[in-house]
C-alpha cells in the first residue's frame, strides 16, 4: 500500500506514521459533524491537565460545499486527517515535516511554507494561533496551537493537525479532480475510484441538501437537540453541585448533533443573515456549558473526583 | 566598546507582523539601556519568518558609578528627623556624614556612591522583561509550561535565544538569563530545510555571515532586493513586464528566509476573465506576482513566485505545484464571473431585502431606495441626467451578491462596471458602479462625470446624515463606519468639480425623508464637514483657522463658496492692507469688548451723525457707508477677491481714525456714538468674514 498509489495507502501511512508517535489511533465518531475539531477526542480531550495524543480520520459533513459532484475538488462529505497531542510538543512542526515525508512528500523537492492562519470556530467557542501550512502554493494542512475550546482555556496548551486528505491525495496521486483518485491502489479492472465511491452520494446528498431537506423537521431536531443538551447537562452534575459531572459526553453528543443540522438548514437556504448569529450563538452556549461540565469530570482533571480515588 | 547580539528564534512569525516587531525589539532594548544609563553608538534590529535579531554597538561595558550628595537636618537637630535621614540615605551612623558650613548654620551631608553595574548584568535583568513584554498583535502560549498561568507568551512558540556581549577582540560573553526554561546562549539554527544543523555565533558579524552560508538572508531589505531583481529578470528575458506590487513585495518576503524566485504559467484561455480578477485570485490566494505585456500593459499568462528552497530539480515540481493550484483557483475564478455574467444585476436585488445594513438603519435594499431618491435630486445640482443616475444608483450596489465580489470583496464596484457594460447599460451608469465608491482616501481619484458625482454623493451623504440621525457619530480615534472618509469624499467631489450644492437643505430633507428615524442635528453634521474641511486645509498647509471666520458668520453650507472664500481671504491677509485692516478690526473689537462689559450694555445701532466731532469720524462713517454695500454686492456675485479689494479702501480711514480720534471722549454721548461707529467697522467686515476669528 504506497501512499502515492492509493487514498487508502495514504491514509494507512499516516495513521502508521502517528500510531509510531504513541497517538491512540481512534476510528472516526459514529456521528455526522462538519469538521474533525468537533470529535470528543478532540474537543473535550483538549481541555483539563492531562496528556492525550490521539489520531483519527474524520468523515466531515459540509451540506452547503456540495456541488452536485461537478466541481473537481469540492464536496459535502470528505475527509479529515486529525492528530490531537497534549501539551503540544516542542517538536510538533518537526513531527508535521515528517509525516509529510511519509506520504510521500519530500522537502527537497517541494516548498513547504507555514503561513499564518488564525483559527476560530464561532460555534466551539474556540481559538488558536498557528499556520496554513502551504505544499507548493496549496494549502494542505491546518497547524493551530490551541488556546481556548469550548470556552474554557486551555491549559496545558494542545496541538491540532488536520490534513485535507483528498486535497493532498490529489497531489501525491498527481490528479486534478478528486472523483479520479485511485482509491485501492489497483490497477485496470480491480481498480476502484474516489468517484465509484462517492460521486452518486455527491449527488444524491446535493439534492438532498438544497431542495429536498425536511425543513420543518430539522428546525424540530435543532430544538430537541439543544433542550436534550441543556437537560443531560443539568442531570449530571452529581447531587445538583458544579464539582462533578457524570454525563457530559452525551450532553455534548446532541452539541454536535443541533451543529450539524443547523448547517443542514443553512444550505437549505432557510435562515436568514440575522438568525445565522444567533443559531451559531446557540450552539456555542451548548458547546460552552459542555466545556465548563467536562471539567468537572475525571478525564476533565476535576479535583473533586482526583481527590476521591486517592 | 562591546557591542551586544540577540537573536529570538521561533516557529514561523506571521509576514504582516515581522516589521513592526524588528522595530519594537530595537525600540525597547535601545530605550532601557539609554534609561540605565548606557548610551550606545547605533542599533539595528532584522526579521524572518523565524526569527527576531537585533545588534545595538558601541555599549559601555558599565554603567557610571552613581555620586549622590545629600543635605541632611542641622547639626543637633531633632533626633527622629536625624534617625530618618540616616535611614534613607543607608549611613550607619552619623560619623560617616560630613558636615558642611553655609549661611544658615552647620548641616550634615551623606556622600553615597552607587556603584555602576557591568552591563552585562543591566542586560540579563532587562532583555528578559522585554521578552515577556513584548507587544505583538497576538500571542500564544504553548508546550508543557502552559499548564501555568504564569507561563511565557509569545506570538508563536520560542525556541532559542542568542544573547552575547562584548568587544570585536575578545570572545564574547552570554548574557545570562532563563525564560519558559530556554537559556539564553549562542546556539541558532540555520533554513528550515537547506540548513538546519545548529551553528555557534559570536557577535552581529559573524552571525549575518554564518547565516547567509546557511541559506538565511537576514536583512528583509536584502530579501525585498533579491525578489524584485530576479522577478525582474525572469520577466526582461521574455520580454514581459513585473507588475510590481510593494504591498505583495512586503509580504513574500515575510514568508522566506532564502527567496528562489521562479516563473509559472497558466493556460491563455483564462486572460477572458478581467485582469483584475486575475491578478486578485493570484495575488490574494497564491502570493504570486502577475506580469504583463509591456506592449499592451495588458496582463500575460505568467506568474511570478517565490520560494523558500533551492529544490534538487531546480524548482520544476515546485513550478509545477503553483501552476496546478493557480489552474484551479482561475477554473473557480472563471466560473465565478461567468455565472455571475448569467443574472442581471437588476435580478440580484430582492436579495438585499434580506440584508441588513445596519439594524437601526433597515436593509440593504431600504438603503438603496435612498440613495436612488437622494441621487435623483442631486442630479439636476450636479449637471447629470437623472434617469441615468436613477438608475446608477439602483444597480451601484448590485454586484455585491455577486460570486466573484463574495469570493475577492476588493473588487467591488469594478465587477459591478464590468457585469453592467456586459448587459449592455450606459457608460456612464456602469462607470458609477465603481466610482461612486471615491474617493476612498486622500490619495484616490474623484470622479468626475455627473452621473458617478451624483450617485457617490447620495451614497455618502446617506451614510452621514443616516448614522447622525441614530447617534452613531465617530468619537476620538473611533470611527467603524468609516464617517470621517466619506465626509472628506464629500468635500472633495464638490470642491474638485467646483459644484455648488447647498449641502444642509440637502441633508435635512433627506434626514427627513428617513421615515421612523429620530431627529437629527443636520447643524452637527455641518459642523462635522467643517471640522474635516478644516484638517483638509491644515493638511496642504493653508490656514484652517479662515474657515473657522467663514462659518462663523453663519448660513454658510456651500463648500465650494467656503473655499474660495478663505482663499480669497488667505491671500487678503497677505497683503498689507489686509493686515493692517484686521490689526484695526481686532483694535475695535477690543475696545468694544472692554467698554461694552464695562458698562454691562451693547453698542448697536446706527451713530448718530450730527454727533461726529472731528472730520476722521466722518470719514470714516463715510467710508463703511460705501465700503459695506459694495463688499456686499461683491459677495452677491461671489466675486469674494472683490469683496477684498473693497474692503482695503477702509483700512486708510480705520487707520486715522485710531491715530487722530480718543474713542473714550468725556462727553458720553460722543462716546457712546464712537463705540458706535466702532461697531460698524466690525459689522461692514463680517460682509467677508469674521475678522475675530482668524488667529495672529
Amino acid at each position: 500500500m504506497r501512499p502515492e498509489r492509493s487514498f487508502q495507502g495514504f491514509i494507512l501511512a499516516l495513521q502508521r506514521f502517528w500510531a509510531d508517535q504513541g497517538c491512540v489511533l481512534l476510528q472516526p465518531y459514529d456521528m455526522e459533524m462538519g469538521a474533525g475539531t468537533f470529535h470528543p477526542a478532540t474537543t473535550l480531550r483538549a481541555l483539563g491537565p492531562k496528556p492525550w495524543k490521539a489520531a483519527y480520520v474524520q468523515p466531515s459533513r459540509r451540506p452547503k460545499d456540495g456541488r452536485y459532484g461537478e466541481n473537481p475538488n469540492r464536496l459535502q462529505h470528505y475527509y479529515q486527517f486529525q492528530v490531537i497531542i497534549k501539551p503540544s510538543p516542542p517538536d510538533l512542526q518537526d513531527l508535521y515535516l515528517r509525516s509529510l515525508k511519509a506520504i510521500g512528500i519530500d522537502t527537497a523537492l517541494h516548498d513547504v511554507r507555514f503561513v499564518e492562519d488564525d483559527w476560530e470556530s464561532p460555534t466551539l467557542g474556540a481559538w488558536g494561533l498557528g499556520w496554513e501550512c502551504w505544499c507548493d502554493g496549496m494549502e494542505v494542512s491546518q497547524f493551530t496551537y490551541f488556546q481556548q475550546v469550548a470556552g474554557v482555556e486551555c491549559s496545558p496548551v494542545a496541538g491540532e493537525l488536520t490534513y485535507g486528505l483528498e486535497r493532498l491525495a490529489m497531489y501525491v496521486q498527481g490528479v486534478d479532480n478528486v472523483y479520479d483518485l485511485n482509491f485501492n491502489g489497483r490497477e485496470g479492472a480491480e481498480k476502484v475510484t474516489y468517484g465509484d465511491v462517492f460521486l452518486q452520494a455527491e449527488k444524491e446528498y446535493s439534492r438532498h441538501n438544497f431542495e429536498h431537506s425536511d425543513a420543518d423537521m430539522l428546525f424540530e431536531q435543532f430544538k430537541m437537540a439543544e433542550g436534550a443538551c441543556k437537560k443531560y447537562l443539568d442531570a449530571g452534575w452529581r447531587d445538583g453541585k458544579k464539582q462533578a459531572h457524570l454525563m457530559a459526553q452525551p450532553a455534548y453528543d446532541q452539541c454536535i448533533k443541533a451543529s450539524h443540522v443547523f448547517n443542514l438548514l443553512d444550505a437549505r437556504g432557510v435562515i436568514s443573515v440575522t438568525e445565522r448569529q444567533s443559531y451559531i450563538g446557540r450552539v456555542r452556549d451548548l458547546a460552552k456549558a459542555c466545556g465548563e461540565a467536562w471539567m468537572a469530570t475525571e478525564a476533565g482533571g476535576a479535583s473533586a473526583l482526583r481527590v476521591e480515588s486517592n | 566598546m562591546p557591542d551586544l547580539l540577540l537573536e529570538l528564534f521561533s516557529e514561523e512569525i506571521p509576514a504582516r507582523m515581522q516589521a513592526k516587531a524588528a522595530e519594537d525589539l530595537r525600540r525597547m532594548v535601545t530605550d532601557r539601556l539609554v534609561a540605565e544609563g548606557l548610551v550606545y553608538e547605533g542599533a539595528k534590529a532584522f526579521a524572518t519568518p523565524r526569527r527576531l535579531a537585533l545588534t545595538v554597538h558601541g555599549i559601555p561595558a558599565r554603567q557610571s558609578d552613581l555620586k549622590q550628595e545629600r543635605k541632611g537636618p542641622r547639626v543637633g537637630g531633632a533626633e527622629a528627623a536625624i534617625a530618618g535621614f540616616l535611614k534613607a540615605t543607608g549611613l550607619a551612623s552619623l560619623d560617616e556624614a560630613k558636615i558642611q558650613r553655609d549661611p544658615k548654620g552647620d548641616f550634615y551631608i551623606a556622600l553615597t556612591e552607587k556603584a555602576g553595574k557591568p552591563t552585562v548584568d543591566v542586560l540579563a535583568e532587562i532583555l528578559p522583561m522585554i521578552v515577556r513584554t513584548f507587544p505583538w498583535p497576538k500571542q500564544m502560549r504553548w508546550g508543557a509550561a502552559s499548564a501555568k498561568s504564569t507561563s511565557l507568551t509569545w506570538v508563536r512558540p520560542l525556541h532559542s535565544i542568542v544573547a552575547t556581549f562584548g568587544i570585536d577582540t575578545e570572545e564574547p560573553e552570554v548574557v545570562p538569563f532563563e525564560l519558559n526554561g530556554i537559556r539564553s546562549g549562542q546556539t541558532t539554527f540555520g533554513h528550515r530545510f537547506l540548513a538546519p544543523a545548529a551553528i555557534d555565533v559570536r557577535r552581529f558579524e559573524d552571525y549575518e555571515a554564518k547565516l547567509q552560508a546557511a541559506k538565511v538572508v537576514l536583512d528583509p531589505q536584502r530579501r525585498k532586493d533579491i525578489i524584485l531583481a530576479e522577478a525582474k529578470t525572469l520577466c526582461e528575458a521574455q520580454n514581459l513586464a513585473l507588475v510590481e506590487d510593494q504591498v505583495l513585495l512586503d509580504e513574500v518576503s515575510g514568508l522566506v528566509e532564502w527567496p528562489v524566485v521562479l516563473m509559472g504559467s497558466f493556460d491563455a484561455e483564462f486572460l477572458s476573465i478581467p485582469g483584475e480578477v486575475i491578478r486578485a485570485t493570484i495575488r490574494n490566494n497564491q502570493k504570486c506576482f502577475v506580469v504583463s505585456d509591456p506592449r499592451t500593459g495588458k496582463l500575460t499568462n505568467k506568474f511570478i513566485l517565490t520560494a523558500n528552497i533551492e529544490a534538487s530539480d531546480g524548482g520544476l515540481a515546485i513550478v509545477a505545484g503553483n501552476e496546478r493550484v493557480i489552474r484551479a483557483r482561475l477554473s473557480d475564478a472563471k466560473f465565478f464571473y461567468e455565472t455571475d455574467l448569467k443574472t442581471k444585476l437588476e435580478d440580484r436585488l430582492p436579495k438585499f431585502d434580506n440584508i441588513v445594513f445596519h439594524e437601526k438603519l433597515g436593509t440593504q435594499a431600504e438603503r438603496i431606495a435612498r440613495i436612488v431618491r437622494l441621487a435623483a435630486e442631486i442630479a439636476p445640482l450636479v449637471g447629470a441626467d437623472v434617469e441615468k443616475t436613477k438608475r446608477a444608483a439602483l444597480l451601484a450596489k448590485a454586484d455585491l451578491v455577486t460570486e466573484t465580489v463574495g469570493e475577492f470583496p476588493e473588487l467591488q464596484g469594478l465587477m459591478g462596471k464590468y457585469y453592467a457594460l456586459a448587459q449592455g447599460e450606459d457608460a456612464s451608469v456602469a462607470a458609477a458602479s465603481e466610482d461612486h465608491y471615491k474617493p476612498q482616501g486622500p490619495a484616490d481619484r474623484v470622479p468626475t462625470d455627473p452621473v458617478s458625482i451624483a450617485v457617490a454623493l447620495a451614497d455618502k451623504l446617506d451614510t452621514l446624515v443616516g448614522f447622525w440621525a441614530i447617534d452613531e457619530k465617530p468619537t476620538g480615534s473611533k470611527d467603524p463606519f468609516a464617517l470621517r472618509r466619506a465626509a472628506l469624499g464629500v468635500i472633495r467631489l464638490i470642491v474638485e468639480n467646483g459644484l455648488r450644492l447647498k449641502l444642509k437643505s440637502v441633508a435635512d430633507t433627506h434626514a427627513a425623508k428617513m421615515a421612523g428615524y429620530h431627529d437629527s442635528k443636520p447643524t452637527d453634521l455641518l459642523m462635522f464637514f467643517a471640522d474635516r474641511l478644516k484638517g483638509q486645509l491644515r493638511e496642504q498647509g493653508a490656514r484652517h483657522d479662515l474657515v473657522d471666520a467663514v462659518f462663523s458668520l453663519g448660513g454658510q453650507d456651500d463648500l465650494l463658496m467656503v473655499v474660495r472664500r478663505v482663499e480669497a481671504l488667505a491671500k487678503f491677509l497677505d497683503t498689507d492692507d489686509g493686515k493692517t485692516l484686521r490689526a484695526g478690526v481686532k483694535r475695535a473689537s477690543n475696545i468694544l469688548g472692554i467698554e461694552e462689559k464695562k458698562d454691562k450694555r451693547v453698542y448697536d445701532g446706527a451713530p448718530e451723525p450730527s454727533l461726529y466731532r472731528l472730520d476722521e469720524e466722518k470719514a470714516l462713517a463715510k467710508a463703511i457707508a460705501e465700503v459695506g454695500p459694495e463688499a456686499s454686492a461683491a459677495v452677491a456675485k461671489e466675486d469674494f477677491a472683490g469683496a477684498m479689494t473693497v474692503m482695503a479702501k477702509l483700512r486708510p480711514a480705520v487707520d486715522a481714525f485710531f491715530d487722530k480720534v480718543k474713542v473714550n471722549d468725556d462727553d458720553a454721548a460722543v462716546r457712546e456714538n464712537r463705540l458706535k461707529l466702532l461697531n460698524e467697522i466690525r459689522a461692514a467686515t463680517r460682509a467677508v468674514a469674521d475678522f475675530s476669528k482668524i488667529q495672529d
